[in-house]
């Protein structure tokens, strides 16, 4: 890349893409840059950085809304909504330290632009549910605005959901108002031992079908938990059913006790409580920890939660589960597209639907196989269009979801 | 007076040829020109608007359904689509020159799965039909729009519904994982399914709410949850809207999310009254209703916090529901209210703005105001957790003047609501209702962005035109670039 321009606002933003739209340069934009590598390389002229349009705009704690300019350092986000007792109930995800950069550095538009959602998932809902509106530049060099200031809000088509996950190929975006939600008091972790994992599904699933309101669901396979910093996961010797309940304390106190009634019998059982729950899910959330190995390659498989034994059990790698079964990370040596392969294949032969991503891999790997799962030919001519209704001249992170997109 | 597309003479005067193509698509009953028949379909619940289809489709099989949408677009024929036609902003307005495609055929469960707490049916499945059928189990699903005995899942996906339960629970973007959606090429696409996020571009995060201008949705996966263990609601009554609203805001921000939280002021605290007798107070100036569910020990911890909040904002009356019957009552007046209200109207007209919700004392003075200029009387219920109004405005379609009256005072309440920092709709979509009013929230680079994301899915516009956008432009119009080539301006832009 010639040049990198660090635009102040919205205003210089524009300009920079009306230039590259009329002389059709494509530009690589990027927040803080933590994720650059995900998805597939882009092959641009220009990088735009984005980081200048930075700052907390507009935060009210009881209308549970924050509004920032769309590179403001998440970290700086998290410490002004917990001052509040507040969060980001998506439980956003730090892949810094996964793809090489130093943990804790994103910014809000880029866990958004990314949209992948941590294990609250299953309870509070994605990344995309809690983003309410935002100011973008598209690819056709325009400042534009979509969704709202508030918490309830059909006016128009819902273009927060599609800019979420995006991937920075429809448009930049400058400003973002999310939602905020209390953060729980309280949090502890039942631990089962020693499931295979059709029981541990089994179990996971009872317990998310249960009046408890379990919020994190996950399995560790014996290997894998022998990895936590936890004691009493990596020392269990057995794979690890993790369930969180957050609330109150009389709430999660009761409810621990219910679950562990409900499950009782099935495995031997234990409870962590707050800080060593929080730090469990920590690990499970941000994966690298857990998935430690720099050179792997790493998919991300989202599937219904009760095919993850059928494809487990056809995978290579290391794996563990996520959103009771819902989500499989897999570790497997980047290697070919032999394992995209295996593991597409795995999902397919489920026949239940889903989709795979190669979250981490070499940038040659990620530039000759599909980063994301191949479409269907009317869904990809769809996704072709949509990304031109935005960005005519495919300018902005060209190829970066699929090639030609 | 509304001003919709111009009639498409050349579709009219072929009109008898249309009707027998589309018998050969979808036999029988299922294509109906009768001037009888189609009346049936003339408007949806925006009564004041009503326009004979040119014909009426009801197909039973989603080849069918593809099958029309491609005749009609060979054939630049314009197609409305219509769940059960309870939408209070005109979507399903028919057009006098179109095909209005009824879906009321595609009225089955496909599947229930509990283990991956999803159900799969046909879009004119009740919203309530889906409760029904996994409650047994002790499931439900979540949405809950005043109307749902008789909306439809289809329909609720069109508008995004909402309903009194969905601060807490979400509306039905956040609820639902997949649909199957035919385009106007008549392309069938899956899009989303059981599993929990989209792949690439979140299509079905559009599709929600597009108020059926970007496809015809066949079939949707929801997501349903357990219910919960234990629900109780708490009657509380203030001496003024701004306490009422205060003591909103300081439940929230004890970090309080209830399952419901519904406010009436004076007006229709005492129309609901007199209708079901909920046993409300008449000596209050605003009534909250908050609903806390959940585990019954985090349900009895946060009845004591909202109770002793609202002492500390000048609540003068405070009552818990002490039986399931009894939270039902609280429940009643609320939920019968625009009924209520309607009895005092005789017509009543239905309003749906949100607002920051700390702007609401000021909002309800000027409403009050506008009331008066307008000489129309005005109740509002208001779900206060989320900011979503529904102010009732009190006419009488029988006085001439009276109708158009109550529009624009309608229109000055939402243009208010904009002012405020808020939107026009909430929950109810824009229809032709609030179409006019969409330059009050978005100027006309949002608005064309929007249309340009319509013409990727329906490039020649035929699925619902006249609806959402104040002004209709050709694709290729909206897709036409100005540029400029030259030099890069801001040279004092920072580069590297």
């Amino acid at each position: 890349m010639t040049e990198t321009f660090k635009p102040a606002d919205a205003a210089q933003l524009r300009e920079v893409v009306a230039w590259a739209a009329a002389e059709e340069i494509p530009l690589d934009l990027a927040g803080s840059g933590t994720k650059r590598g995900y998805g597939r390389p882009v092959q641009a002229r220009h990088a735009v950085d984005l980081s200048a349009i930075s700052g907390i705009l507009a935060y009210e704690p009881e209308e549970l809304i924050l509004t920032a300019a769309a590179a403001t350092p998440m970290a700086e986000i998290e410490a002004a909504i917990s001052a509040k007792g507040q969060m980001l109930a998506f439980e956003p995800v730090d892949l810094s330290a996964l793809l090489g950069a130093a943990a804790g550095g994103g910014t809000i538009g880029g866990a958004l632009a990314c949209g992948i959602s941590g294990p609250r998932r299953v309870k509070a809902g994605a990344a995309r549910d809690h983003l309410l509106g935002f100011h973008a530049v598209s690819g056709r060099g325009e400042i534009f605005k979509a969704g709202s200031k508030v918490v309830k809000n059909v006016t128009g088509y819902d273009l927060p959901k599609i800019f979420c996950g995006s991937l920075g190929t429809l448009g930049a975006m400058t400003e973002v108002t999310v939602k905020v939600l209390p953060a729980p008091p309280k949090a502890r972790t039942v631990l089962l031992f020693g499931l295979d994992v059709a029981a541990a599904v089994r179990a996971m699933t009872d317990a998310l079908n249960s009046p408890f309101e379990v919020s994190g669901a996950a399995l560790l396979p014996a290997s894998i938990a022998a990895r936590s910093a936890i004691d009493m996961v990596r020392a269990a010797g057995a794979s690890v059913v993790a369930l969180r309940i957050e609330g109150t304390p009389a709430s999660v106190a009761a409810r621990c006790s219910g679950l562990r009634a409900l499950l009782a019998g099935r495995a031997p059982d234990e409870e962590l409580h707050s800080m060593r729950s929080r730090r469990l899910w920590v690990e499970i959330r941000d994966v690298g920890a857990l998935l430690p190995d720099a050179a792997a390659a790493l998919w991300r498989v989202s599937v219904p939660p009760a095919a993850a034994p059928a494809i487990t059990a056809a995978l290579p790698g290391d794996w563990f589960l996520d959103w009771g079964g819902g989500l499989i990370w897999i570790a497997v040596p980047p290697g070919t597209e032999a394992e995209a392969t295996r593991i597409r294949g795995a999902v397919a032969a489920a026949g239940t639907g889903g989709h795979a991503t190669l979250l981490r891999a070499p940038a040659s790997l990620r530039a000759g196989i599909d980063v994301f799962h191949p479409q269907p030919a009317a869904l990809a001519r769809l996704s072709a269009r949509v990304k031109e209704s935005f960005d005519p001249k495919r300018i902005l992170n060209p190829g970066r979801l699929y090639a030609g997109v | 007076m509304l001003k919709m597309p111009a009639l498409d003479e050349g579709v009219l005067a072929r009109r008898d040829r249309i009707v027998a193509d589309l018998r050969a698509i979808v036999p029988g009953e299922g294509v109906i020109d009768s001037e009888a028949g189609r009346r049936a379909y003339e408007c949806d619940a925006l009564t004041a608007y009503r326009q004979m289809p040119m014909v009426v489709v009801l197909p039973s099989t989603t080849d069918q359904v593809a099958q029309v949408l491609r005749y009609c677009r060979d054939n630049g024929i314009k197609v409305v689509p219509r769940g059960a036609g309870t939408g209070l902003s005109g979507s399903a307005l028919p057009l006098g020159d179109g095909v209005l495609l009824a879906m009321g055929k595609f009225n089955r469960i496909l599947e229930i799965d509990y283990d991956n707490r999803v159900v799969v049916c046909q879009p004119g499945v009740t919203n309530l039909g889906i409760t029904t059928a996994v409650q047994g189990d002790g499931f439900y699903y979540a949405p809950d729009p005043s109307s749902q005995i008789a909306c439809t899942i289809g329909g609720n996906v069109a508008e995004n519904s909402g309903g009194v339960h969905c601060l807490k629970y979400g509306v039905t973007t956040n609820n639902v994982l997949g649909v199957e959606l035919v385009t106007i090429d008549g392309e069938v696409l899956r899009i989303g399914g059981k599993h929990l996020d989209a792949d690439a571009y979140d299509l079905l995060g559009v599709i929600v709410g597009s108020e059926g201008l970007l496809g015809v949705v066949t079939e949707v996966t929801v997501r349903i949850l357990r219910k919960p263990d234990t629900a109780r609601a708490v009657l509380l009554g203030f001496p003024s809207v701004e306490q009422g609203g205060a003591c909103v805001a300081a439940i929230i921000s004890a970090g309080i999310i209830p399952g419901g939280m519904e406010m009436m002021d004076k007006p229709a605290i005492v129309a609901a009254e007199a209708f079901v007798h909920a046993n409300y107070p008449l000596d209050v100036e605003s009534l909250l209703i908050v609903e806390l569910d959940g585990p019954a020990a985090e349900v009895e911890e946060l009845i004591g916090s909202v109770e002793e909040i609202a002492r500390a904002h000048g609540a003068v009356y405070a009552r818990t529901s002490e039986s399931e019957e009894e939270r039902l009552r609280f429940w009643a007046g609320r939920k019968s209210a625009f009924p209520a209200v309607g009895r005092i109207g005789p017509d009543y007209y239905c309003m749906d703005g949100t607002i920051p919700r700390r702007r609401l004392p000021e909002v309800l003075r000027r409403m009050y105001e506008l009331a008066d200029s307008y000489g129309l009387r005005l109740a509002n219920v208001f779900h206060a957790g989320d900011g979503n109004l529904h102010p009732l405005i009190l006419y009488d379609a029988s006085k001439p003047g009276d109708t158009e009256r109550a529009e624009s005072f309608g229109a000055d309440i939402l243009r208010l609501c904009v002012e405020v920092g808020g939107v026009l709709t909430g929950e109810h979509g824009v229809g032709v209702e609030k179409r006019d009013l969409m330059g009050a929230m978005f100027g006309e680079a949002d608005l064309a962005q929007q249309q340009r994301l319509k013409c990727a899915f329906d490039p020649g516009g035929l699925l619902n035109p006249g609806k959402v956008f104040p002004v209709l432009h050709r694709c290729a119009e909206l897709g036409r670039m100005h540029v400029r080539r030259g030099e890069l301006p801001f040279p004092e832009l920072p580069r590297f």
